[in-house]
């Protein structure tokens, strides 16, 4: 595989390359002529573009897939990099590479993305072009957040992402569209703002003897660590509010419960599924290699891990009571994104590699979590959980999957979701035990919210009203094949992924311990 | 020192290798294969059968219905009598009937085979198969690896062997219904997980056979969905489960901090590095026993257990009668050489152990369904299994989970095979009576003779009469309760305060007191159920009938076992009196594993001396025998009302009856409080009242308002600008000269 790869010179053209694909798609999409609805009763808009869509994003897909081969697990630092110039004056460059961690964040994004499309096949019905050139340059945007070797690259693509999701929600969303889009546009962008100044400061504190500010990832590096003490906790809390939001960490949630419920299925897949980890890849990118005094800072890692400890038990708690399951499903997600919060800042092998197992796992079930609301939504058009009830008697292979799928989100040992919540938990009890124990206890809420759940949906009495539903469709079918094949696959040997990983994890753990004065993490039982 | 000789000798080929053994991945697989595909013929049935929602609404045997079979009926006390005596299989029920038991006979044969080859090799260290790396991040190493030695060869055998039997007993007993593919596949998955808490080889992949138990006794509880109350049972299950396993996890995050491995040998090796007696080896194995209470039902977290009841009754005698539940009794023995490190922890699962035998006992007392009789005897006597392996008598501790395997498997089955004939007769009257109450029983025994028998056996047995099985493996808990407290570690050891023998003094009476008791109840499920006159009603009487011979077969088989099964394990002291046979064959046996941990704790202090053994045996017998004649002279099967026209209890009795009403508690302290403080506090006032409300659209309405005050001054009108012109100025000028 190897070898083919390099007789095409598959490393000099692939990052680019797949940003690039989604952008010509995009363009595609607008010359395709718009065609009306066969049946006005369920007809979709221009069908052709959901076909033009899924196909780019399975190019994509395959094109991503050479990397997991190319990449090459022993070798610290970038591979495949790209450095071009682009805005001269301002010092900012086009500058791309990849990583363990970047590398199963890209291949996650472009895994999840052609399901989405799926996810969308007859539930997006008008203006179905504007909705997959969105999708396909949301796309670019969030490879571009994980590629970037240019800080001020980085922030660009950071916005970029913005932009197509607030229209997502808001032209294509539920009741509440307006509300949410807006709300999301602003709770995210303000922080946002901040990290810009923050960018912005360190690029001109790197100006080159000329007086061009350097925002290059690798130079910047040398100059965070360099920084007065004062200096980097503001720059580094400008950059955690940023990444806070997004994440997101308790107490700045709120704006994922209403953008989850209002979003259409593939809005929230997107979301949860994969720019949820913006956030925590920010913090591992970013923030910490950045300023690793700052983050490593005693008052100021506590502060964080005890907020990632509060949103573990408070969002399954939250999760628990909610009557609508997407609602469910976000808290759930708050809960998540706290164990990925505890094992980053827990800061040992163990629990930074657990904290991007769950990264990819949450991508994996919460995205399929939602795509199984989005399916009894299309039946039915109700979220609430309290409007099913039974229905595994009529839909026994939904109610199968489902089962299936919550039990990995809910951590069941052979699934994916015990690999990250097990890494993440024994790492962080060797720096943090009493936080590591309180968390445990997150894995019995996570099975009282979901089971609780299912049940009202799935089990009890058959209401009569539910005794019409269909059972899955082979499309539906094919788009909850490929998940539950990843759900096994890293739950029985995810060992491929953290080889592929642990090399740029140890390299991040490193940097911070010799970054900072924290006391190094001796091998176990010694 | 022993240990050092364990790890060398893994090093080294392994005397199993090249044998039957080498295919002992086998076992696991084989059910695994059945789970497959009878999981994939459950949902083609459920995808191509007739799928008319309209029927799946009224006719109860539509696809994919799961309420109202023939059996699940009686189960469902209330749901309604429909017509539906045509029976309609499903369409893949003969496949099924195949492969389902197929596979489990298959995994025994296997094991049956690898038990040979075992026994001929006597390996003194486990034989260790590594399949491939599972979670390899830096100085943590986890393998996906099975472990062979002789305590999971006992438990192989027993989950295979009673494993079978109950899946041929399902055959019968699950015929008509219309999910039984779909039982099939969660049975076959429920043995795969059991296989692989028994082989893990280290405690992470016990961990995955651990909760998936827990997941299949969850599908299996709630398996007729339909009904609220047991999807209700199976979430209870599953979540109090959960409690536990966060102790087992919390445990090995304990044992990789300080020891930092995992695997089997390698904390065996190590163990010695965690000073003994020591608060940190303490802590880990109260951890551990957290997560024992949890699988195996014991104080504080028993509550599942009865209302597990819920489930198919063959599932209640694999699951929660002969293998899942005593998984916790395993993992004791399995990390003996930590708990035999901590005299405290040890005292504290005796402790519990003891407290749990005589408290489910005394709830058994007033049950009237016969399967929460039989319930809370499982918890009771699984009590009993922790005192033994808690005062460091692992053997026999393992021992009472062969013989209970046997005998309470065999009592849920004859049970299944009552609730079977009650619930034909009721069904064939279209009657909406309980088909599982022992009130409208009574005088079976005319129309279940050999389920009759059976039974009896199996009550002597668990009652302690000797020679039946139970008599054996109960007496040598007890005498090791007893020999324990003359000298060992524990004896010598305080626990809250208390000298260690005069708890092991105290928890021998508790445990005899717990004996009479199970003598009492026991007698009283069969009288009640069997004896006296009928109160099933006169129309119903005609059609109970003896089960079919694919449900009674296995009932035979577990009899016979249930009767010699204490030849497994015969004291010393049975041959001074009859020389019937090698006398401690299951102590030699599992020497390799335990014999160890036993002989620290017992510190080479000898048995107790013969005579003292006998009396012992002769009080034990005493009392056994004093229970069962108690309760034929004081109960009065014959002046027993039926169940609607009994009157409730009333005073201590009826606390009893109504399990002390712990349920109740627990739902008024915790549960309910959690929901409200999460719904009222977290979610209305935290989340969208201060966070989402005061926080983030108050400052949205903050910058709202004073863009509108800003707007409201825009008036266009000269004369206010004006106006506020010359206040202003007015105001300067104030401010200056008043300065």
């Amino acid at each position: 595989m190897t070898g083919f790869l390099d007789s095409i010179g598959y490393n000099d053209w692939v990052l680019p390359g797949l940003m690039l694909i989604p952008l010509i798609g995009a363009a595609v999409m607008m010359i395709l002529p718009v065609r009306a609805p066969t049946d006005t009763a369920v007809g979709v808009e221009t069908p052709a573009a959901r076909q033009v869509a899924f196909w780019i994003f399975m190019l994509e897909f395959v094109v991503s897939l050479g990397l997991w081969w190319s990449f090459n697990p022993a070798v610290t630092g970038w591979q495949a990099p790209i450095d071009i110039g682009w805005i001269p004056t301002w010092g900012v460059r086009f500058t791309l590479g990849i990583d363990g961690i970047a590398l199963m964040m890209v291949l996650l994004t472009t895994f999840i993305m052609p399901l989405s499309v799926l996810g969308s096949w007859t539930s997006i019905r008008t203006k179905t072009r504007s909705y997959y050139a969105l999708l396909l340059i949301l796309t670019t945007g969030m490879l571009g957040v994980f590629l970037a070797r240019d800080l001020f690259l980085f922030y660009v693509m950071w916005e970029v992402m913005l932009v197509p999701m607030y229209f997502i929600i808001g032209i294509w969303g539920g009741e509440r569209r307006i509300y949410a889009s807006i709300k999301f546009f602003i709770y995210t962008m303000l922080p946002s703002l901040l990290m810009l100044v923050a960018i912005i400061y360190l690029g001109l504190h790197a100006r080159t003897a000329g007086g061009t500010p350097d925002f290059s990832y690798d130079r910047l590096l040398a100059v965070g660590s360099g920084l007065p003490e004062r200096t980097a906790l503001w720059l580094f809390s400008a950059f955690f509010l940023a990444f806070a939001v997004k994440v997101p960490m308790f107490p700045f949630h709120t704006w994922l419960p209403d953008a989850h419920v209002e979003a259409p299925t593939a809005g929230s897949v997107i979301l949860a599924g994969i720019m949820l980890k913006m956030g925590t890849f920010g913090f591992l990118r970013f923030a910490l290699p950045l300023f690793p005094g700052a983050a490593m800072n005693p008052t100021v890692r506590m502060i964080i891990l005890v907020l990632a400890v509060i949103g573990i038990i408070y969002g399954a708690l939250v999760a628990m009571v909610q009557p609508d399951f997407k609602k469910l499903v976000a808290y759930s997600s708050v809960s998540h994104l706290g164990f990925v919060m505890l094992g980053i800042f827990a800061l040992t092998l163990q629990s930074v590699q657990g904290a991007l197992m769950i990264m990819i796992n949450h991508g994996i079930s919460t995205g399929a979590l939602f795509l199984l609301v989005g399916i009894i939504y299309e039946r039915k058009h109700s979220r609430l959980i309290e409007a099913y009830g039974g229905i595994a008697r009529v839909m026994p292979m939904f109610a199968a999957i489902l089962t299936f799928v919550s039990l990995s989100s809910i951590g069941l040992p052979g699934t994916n979701g015990f690999v990250g919540e097990f890494l993440v938990l024994i790492g962080a009890f060797r720096t943090y035990p009493v936080l590591a124990i309180i968390s445990t206890t997150g894995v019995i809420f996570a099975a009282a919210y979901l089971l609780w759940a299912i049940q009202r949906i799935l089990f009890n009495p058959l209401k009569p009203e539910n005794a019409t539903m269909t059972d899955l469709s082979k499309r539906e079918l094919a788009l909850m094949a490929p998940l539950i094949a990843a759900i096994i696959w890293l739950g029985i040997y995810p060992a491929p992924v953290l080889r592929r990983m642990e090399t740029s994890a140890q390299q991040l753990v490193n940097r911070v311990e010799s970054g900072s004065s924290i006391p190094r993490v001796t091998e176990a039982g010694r | 020192m022993l240990l050092q000789t364990a790890v060398s000798v893994a090093s080294q080929i392994h005397p199993l290798s090249g044998t039957l053994a080498e295919w002992v991945w086998l076992l696991p697989a084989l059910p695994l294969a059945g789970f497959v595909i009878n999981g994939l013929l459950s949902l083609s049935g459920a995808h191509f059968g007739p799928s008319d929602p309209t029927a799946a609404g009224h006719h109860p045997h539509s696809e994919g219905g799961a309420d109202a079979s023939a059996i699940s009926h009686s189960e469902n006390a209330g749901a309604s009598g429909d017509d539906h005596h045509v029976v309609k299989r499903h369409r893949w029920a003969g496949v099924v009937s195949i492969v389902g038991p197929g596979v489990l006979i298959l995994s025994f044969l296997l094991a049956l085979g690898i038990w040979q080859a075992m026994a001929a090799a006597h390996p003194e260290a486990p034989f260790i198969q590594r399949w491939f790396s599972w979670m390899p991040v830096g100085d943590l190493q986890i393998d996906a690896a099975i472990q062979l030695d002789q305590l999971s060869m006992v438990m192989i055998l027993v989950i295979t062997g009673v494993g079978a039997l109950i899946h041929i007993f399902s055959v019968g007993y699950m015929r008509e219904d219309p999910g039984y593919p779909r039982y099939f596949s969660y049975l076959n998955l429920f043995v795969f997980f059991m296989l692989m808490l028994v082989l893990g080889a280290n405690y992470p992949v016990l961990f995955v056979g651990w909760e998936g138990v827990g997941l299949c006794s969850y599908l299996l509880i709630g398996f007729w969905f339909n009904d609220k109350a047991n999807a209700d049972a199976g979430k209870k299950a599953f979540i109090v489960n959960r409690i536990g396993d966060f102790g087992l996890l919390v445990a090995m995050f304990l044992l990789f901090a300080n020891i930092g491995v995992l695997d089997f040998i390698g904390v065996n090796a190590k163990a010695g590095e965690l000073m003994t007696g020591g608060p940190l080896v303490t802590t880990i194995c109260l951890f551990m026993f957290l997560g024992c209470t949890g699988k195996s039902a014991q104080i504080p977290l028993y509550i599942w257990l009865p209302d597990a009841m819920a489930g198919p009754t063959p599932v209640s005698a694999l699951i929660h009668a002969a293998t899942m539940v005593t998984a916790g009794v395993y993992l004791i023995a399995r990390s003996a050489v930590l708990f035999s490190l901590s005299p405290v922890a040890s005292l504290t699962v005796a402790v519990v152990g003891a407290v749990t035998a005589i408290f489910a006992a005394t709830i058994g007392l007033k049950q009237w369904d016969i399967k929460k009789v039989l319930a809370y005897s499982t918890i009771s006597q699984l009590g009993y299994m922790f005192v033994g392996v808690g005062v460091g008598a692992y053997v026999s501790g393992m021992f009472h989970l062969v013989t209970h395997a046997f005998f309470k498997a065999l009592l849920f089955l004859g049970s299944g095979s009552v609730i079977h004939a009650m619930h034909t007769a009721y069904h064939h009257t279209h009657s909406g009576e309980d088909a599982q109450d022992m009130r409208n029983m009574g005088g079976l025994k005319r129309y279940l003779p050999v389920t009759c028998v059976l039974m009896w056996i199996a009550t002597l047995a668990i009652s302690g009469i000797p020679p039946f099985s139970g008599f054996f493996s109960k007496d040598e808990i007890l005498g090791s309760v007893f020999a324990r407290a003359h000298g060992s570690t524990l004896a010598s050891a305080t626990w809250l305060g208390i000298p260690g023998s005069t708890l092991l003094y105290i928890i021998y009476g508790i445990g005899l007191a717990a004996a009479f008791l199970t003598a009492i109840y026991m007698t009283r499920m069969m009288l009640y159920t069997f004896h006296g006159p009928s109160r099933t009603g006169a129309e119903e009487e005609k059609s109970l009938h003896e089960a079919p011979w694919v449900m009674t077969g296995p009932l035979v088989v577990l009899g016979i076992l249930t009767a010699v099964g204490g030849w497994l394990n015969l004291p010393e002291v049975a041959t001074d009196i009859l020389p019937i046979g090698p006398t401690q064959v299951l102590e030699h046996w599992l020497d390799p594993v335990v014999g160890g941990a036993t002989t620290r704790i017992t510190a080479g202090a000898s048995h107790v001396p013969a005579t003292t053994e006998e009396l012992l045996i002769g009080v034990a017998v005493l009392i056994a025998v004093s229970g069962i004649v108690l309760a034929f002279a004081r109960l009065k099967p014959d002046r027993l009302p039926r169940k609607r026209d009994a009157v409730a209890e009333t005073g201590f009795e009826g606390v009893v009856a109504n399990k002390y009403y712990v349920d109740e508690a627990i739902d008024r302290t915790i549960v309910t409080p959690t929901y409200a403080v999460s719904r009222n506090f977290l979610w209305r006032f935290i989340d969208a009242g201060l966070i989402d409300g005061l926080l983030v659209n108050g400052s949205a309405a903050l910058a709202r308002g004073f863009g509108w005050m800003g707007s409201r001054l825009q008036t266009g009108n000269v004369g206010i600008y004006a106006w506020v012109l010359v206040v202003g100025v007015l105001a300067m000028l104030g401010a200056f000269t008043l300065r």
